[in-house]
């Protein structure tokens, strides 16, 4: 056994289930499940399956006494309780920030060895190891410092940390939790070919939760499909990869799985073709989140992430704004919508869209501003504003004082109508994605702004997204949307703006200016 | 290989626990940071016109001592949120230097007794009110009677006056609007694992 | 804000201080000087401080950069206190409420730059000191829980990404038509939905960082440390300086004979 072989774990699920403190049905119950040793799974099932919840067993942090949660039949690893062996397995999830504890690269990867008392030196010769393994730094030294901070690094680096900060605790069972959902192509390949040589030097076994079923699908020996624990729970499905998507492909597709070679039926555009209308231009604008800062009686701006940037939206034109992690994609539709102000250049909307509230989206007061330009954030919480769906969707409208009679429509059309009287914030992902898009177009406004409106959605609810869109689309609205997701933007149509991330100087120059 | 298989129930601090207490104090210095902002408009004609008017704007300090606990529902969550409040701002520069820290430990201390008094079993409206009240007793004296406090040269009618004002702004501002606040966040479903995840539905008095 | 809390770049002689030394001879200064309101051991003390920058890698304009609101908030602590405090001497303005005498100007002026020369020092610290290397020494010598202080340390460096989500959120709640426009009650109230949408990210936030953490193996009794905190010769002369300003302030203080004691 060299120095990084680790025994591989087993996993044993009999009729095990739980449900979480504070719910009344289970998230996933009676699972019979058998994993070997350095078996390698895909597990997949419709949002709300359980699939996380299984995860987090595994990894030994689910509740504790505390929650009044229940457990019925038994999960354990290698024929103990997940609870009792921590450091037997590793769990990496989906939100980059999070996956991150320490702010110096050295130190993060270190922190699990530390808490499984691993004496100092060896930690250190781990550290490295680790490092070297998911290609964050080479044995040559061209990479990445001991103390280089943790908040420098990309999304795709972020995870690939988290990834070596799990191989230094020698996990013999690796779990991966949407390890991908965040990131954009290249990112995605990064992390996935980082688990693949680390597997293959470690053997160890492998769990891994994923809707897009492409990118594993290869590196997997076995797929496992959950039923929600409500429609009775346990394994739908089992077996290699291919006989699975084969079999079950239909049955897949309808609970909204992203199964390879199929791209959800939707609406197609009818009114594509042809001029249209000007309603907003940037010509050259520079573009960043920071406010210029003040020194003395000098306002220093800030130095842009992008700059001379132009774009045009025209009415009833899709426009598609792409680019990798980082590009300043966000930031430049949040300066189109009239949310930030433009470093240099400027944003000016056409007469026909500020029907005399002057030129400047970002001078706006906000009420004029949504019926004219409605944004949809990336985080659909981030817009809640009320504490119960109704509100929430009445809230522009009642604002406005008008529109009221729409609401009813977008509830019928967005399927939100049984859950009128929900907190927003509980609502699945989906629900919510759905609720930010309605409420957004409760507003009625011309130029609709969506940022990464398909992330982590499944197939379903993105085949629903799209047709709707292409409706307001041949309706006469201009849809910008910031997206990864070339079938999205094949669904829309209209121009692509592709944005790279500027050079050092280019934007040291922009500053200046 | 360490191991928690042995559950406490009850009054021992879990990761969860820690983490999202010092958070709490975390986000409530960067509000207070952004208010502060904003309240600079208010502050600045209050010093003009009679310093200890400032006490009145006391209380967002206090903020993280109380929202820590009525969420948290655990001895020392009073203490401890206000704590790292406090080394939160000595880190990101304060004008009250390394004094800082005393006066956390202190404003959460006049939190912490009040639900010590009530043994740890009462976090309805009256007892958020009382516990902010106290935090806010806890700073005014802090500030006027300490060495380090920036009062200490008032007269003393002036310094009773600050705090009286402290103590109501303690109530208002640290004891009302925590608790508002956690019902809040209970409604939203994000304290599920915690023992305030019933809070939205507890009633308001007793 | 991003950087603000790293020290990638400093290489000053007082970044490789254990920070426990450096802390407690500033908590020493800063609790002499508390002890008396006077012009001369505060300039003395600020004198020495001053002096002292180019060791913790701190110029002059990034002291400006990152201390210019405590300068004015001494000016203001000053200016409050020369209109409440006591009257002595011969009255130069009085309108009302207010009242300045040569007595309160004077005890206004030293308390003014007493509280700069309280507040700088903590500024010269926490330049010259990593927070993870506070906290290597907060648990390893001064033997506090490391469970909370490693919880507090990652909560910690969470505080750039809750600043930037409130600034997102601000946005986001102006694209629902919620302005932060308006009279002061309508802006109190967009404040207040702002505040209760970062602490329910914070909540989430915190909830995340705590399963990868406790995935990590965190939370149990025993660990080790892969950054040992020690102490070196360093320590010694960094006590001793501070042992020696908070003497020089007094020494020359008393000899000016202005030392004033704050609760005569
Ligand atoms: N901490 C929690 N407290 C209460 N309920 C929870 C908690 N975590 C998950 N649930 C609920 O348990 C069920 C299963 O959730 P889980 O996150 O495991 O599903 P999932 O299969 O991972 O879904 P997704 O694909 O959307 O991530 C859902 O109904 C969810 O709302
Ligand atoms: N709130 C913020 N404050 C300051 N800087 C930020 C903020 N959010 C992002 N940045 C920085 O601005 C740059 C551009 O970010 P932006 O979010 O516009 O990129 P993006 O192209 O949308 O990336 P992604 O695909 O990851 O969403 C990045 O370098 C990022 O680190
Ligand atoms: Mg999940
Ligand atoms: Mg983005």
């Amino acid at each position: 056994m060299g120095p990084a072989q680790v025994r591989p774990a087993a996993i044993s699920a009999n009729g095990w289930g739980w449900r979480h403190s504070g719910r009344t049905v289970p998230a996933i119950q009676g699972l019979d499940l058998q994993i070997e040793p350095g078996e390698r799974v895909l597990l997949l099932g419709p949002s709300g399956a359980g699939k996380s919840t299984f995860l987090h067993a595994l990894a030994g942090v689910l509740g504790d006494e505390e929650d009044d949660a229940d457990e019925t039949g038994s999960l354990l690893i290698d024929g103990a309780a997940p609870r009792e062996q921590r450091g037997r397995a590793g769990l990496m999830q989906q939100d980059p920030e999070t996956q991150v504890v320490l702010s110096r690269v050295g130190d993060d990867v270190a922190f699990g060895a530390e808490n499984l008392a691993v004496p100092r030196d060896d930690i250190w010769a781990r550290v490295h190891e680790a490092l070297d393994d998911v290609g964050l730094r080479t044995a040559a030294g061209d990479g990445l410092a001991m103390d280089h901070p943790t908040a420098a690094l990309s999304g795709g680096q972020k995870q690939r940390l988290a990834l070596a900060g799990i191989l230094a605790m020698r996990p013999g069972l690796v779990l991966l939790d949407e390890p991908t959902a965040n990131l954009d192509p290249a990112g995605v390949l990064e992390v996935r070919d980082a688990v693949r040589r680390c597997l293959e030097k470690t053997g160890a076994t492998l769990v891994v939760v994923e809707h897009r079923v492409s990118v594993w699908k290869d590196l997997v020996d076995r797929i496992v499909v959950l039923q929600p624990g409500a429609a009775g729970g346990g394994v739908l499905l089992d077996g290699p990869p291919d006989q699975v998507l084969a079999e079950a492909r239909s049955m897949l597709i309808t609970a909204g799985v992203w199964v390879p070679g199929y791209v959800p039926r939707t609406r197609t555009r009818t009114t594509a073709e042809g001029p249209a209308e000007l309603l907003l231009a940037a010509e050259h604008v520079a573009v960043s989140r920071e406010k210029p800062r003040r020194r003395g009686f000098k306002s220093i701006p800030p130095i842009p992430v992008q700059a001379g940037v132009s774009a045009q939206v025209r009415a009833g034109r899709a426009l598609t704004i792409t680019g990798p992690n980082g590009a300043g994609k966000s930031t430049f539709a949040l300066t189109m919508a009239g949310l930030l102000a433009p470093v240099a250049g400027k944003v000016s909307a056409a007469v026909e869209l500020s029907e005399g509230a002057g030129i400047d989206p970002f001078k706006w007061k906000a009420d004029q501003l949504i019926s004219r330009i409605g944004t949809v954030f990336q985080e659909p919480e981030h817009q809640f504003v009320t504490g119960k769906v109704m509100d929430e969707l009445m809230f522009g409208p009642r604002h406005l004082g008008r529109g009221e009679e729409r609401v009813d429509e977008l509830l019928e059309r967005l399927r939100l109508t049984h859950l009128v009287d929900a907190n927003p914030y509980t609502l699945s992902g989906g629900e919510k994605r759905r609720l930010s898009v309605a409420t957004v177009l409760a507003a009625h406004p011309q130029v609709l702004v969506l940022d990464e409106p398909t992330f982590g959605q499944d197939a379903n609810t993105w085949a629903e997204l799209a047709s709707f869109l292409s409706e307001l689309l041949d309706q006469g609205t201009a849809v910008v949307s910031v997206t990864h997701d070339e079938e999205f933007s094949a669904v829309l149509g209209g121009m692509e703006l592709r944005l790279d991330p500027a050079t050092e100087a280019a934007r040291q120059e922009a500053g200046a200016a | 290989m360490t191991t928690s298989s042995v559950k406490k129930a009850g009054n021992s601090w879990r990761v969860v626990d820690i983490v999202v207490a010092a958070l709490i104090a975390i986000a409530g210095g960067v509000i207070f940071w952004a208010w502060s902002q904003g309240a600079a408009l208010v502050s600045v004609p209050m010093n003009a016109a009679y310093p200890p008017l400032t006490g009145l704007i006391a209380g967002g300090w206090m903020i993280p001592a109380v929202l820590g606990m009525l969420i948290i529902r655990k001895p020392g969550a009073a203490l401890f949120c206000e704590a790292v409040a406090a080394t939160g701002e000595l880190i990101m520069g304060s004008q009250y230097g390394t004094t800082v820290l005393i006066s956390g430990i202190l404003q959460g201390l006049g939190a912490e007794l009040i639900f010590a008094a009530f043994r740890y079993k009462k976090f309805n409206l009256p007892v958020a009110l009382l516990a902010g009240a106290g935090a806010g007793l806890f700073c005014g004296l802090n500030d006027s009677f300490m060495p380090w406090g920036w009062n200490i040269a008032y007269e003393a009618v002036d310094k009773l006056a600050y705090i009286a004002f402290t103590t109501v702004s303690g109530a208002i501002i640290a004891g009302a609007l925590s608790w508002v606040a956690t019902r809040g966040l209970a409604s939203t479903g994000v304290l599920s694992s915690f023992a305030s995840r019933k809070a939205a539905s507890e009633p308001v008095f007793n | 804000m991003r950087d603000a809390l790293s020290l990638t770049g400093n290489n000053a002689v007082l970044t490789k201080a254990n920070p426990l030394a450096k802390f407690v001879a500033v908590f020493l200064i800063s609790m002499v000087l508390a002890l008396s309101i006077d012009w001369v051991s505060a300039s003395i003390a600020l004198a020495a401080e001053l002096a002292l920058f180019p060791l913790a890698g701190l110029t002059l304009r990034l002291l400006w950069v990152r201390a210019w609101p405590l300068i004015v908030a001494a000016a203001i602590g000053g200016w409050s206190t020369a209109i409440v405090a006591a009257d002595s001497g011969a009255v130069l303005l009085d309108v009302g409420l207010w009242s300045i005498s040569e007595g309160s100007l004077e005890l206004g002026l030293g308390f003014m730059l007493r509280g700069l020369a309280i507040a700088l020092p903590a500024i010269l610290l926490m330049t010259c000191t990593d927070p993870t290397d506070l906290a290597d020494a907060l648990a390893q010598k001064a033997r506090l829980p490391h469970r909370f202080v490693l919880g507090s340390l990652a909560a910690m460096r969470l505080v750039g990404l809750m600043a930037e989500e409130w600034q997102t959120i601000g946005m986001a709640r102006r694209a629902r038509g919620v302005g932060s426009q308006g009279n002061p009650v309508q802006r109190l109230k967009a404040t207040l939905g702002q505040s209760f949408g970062l602490l329910v990210q914070a909540v989430r936030r915190a909830s995340r960082l705590a399963v990868t953490m406790e995935a990590r193996g965190f939370g149990g009794a025993q660990r080790t440390w892969a950054r040992e905190s020690t102490y070196s010769m360093l320590d010694v002369w960094v006590l001793l300086g501070g042992v020696l300003i908070a003497a020089a302030a007094v020494l020359a203080a008393l000899g000016a004979g202005t030392w004033s004691f704050v609760w005569r």
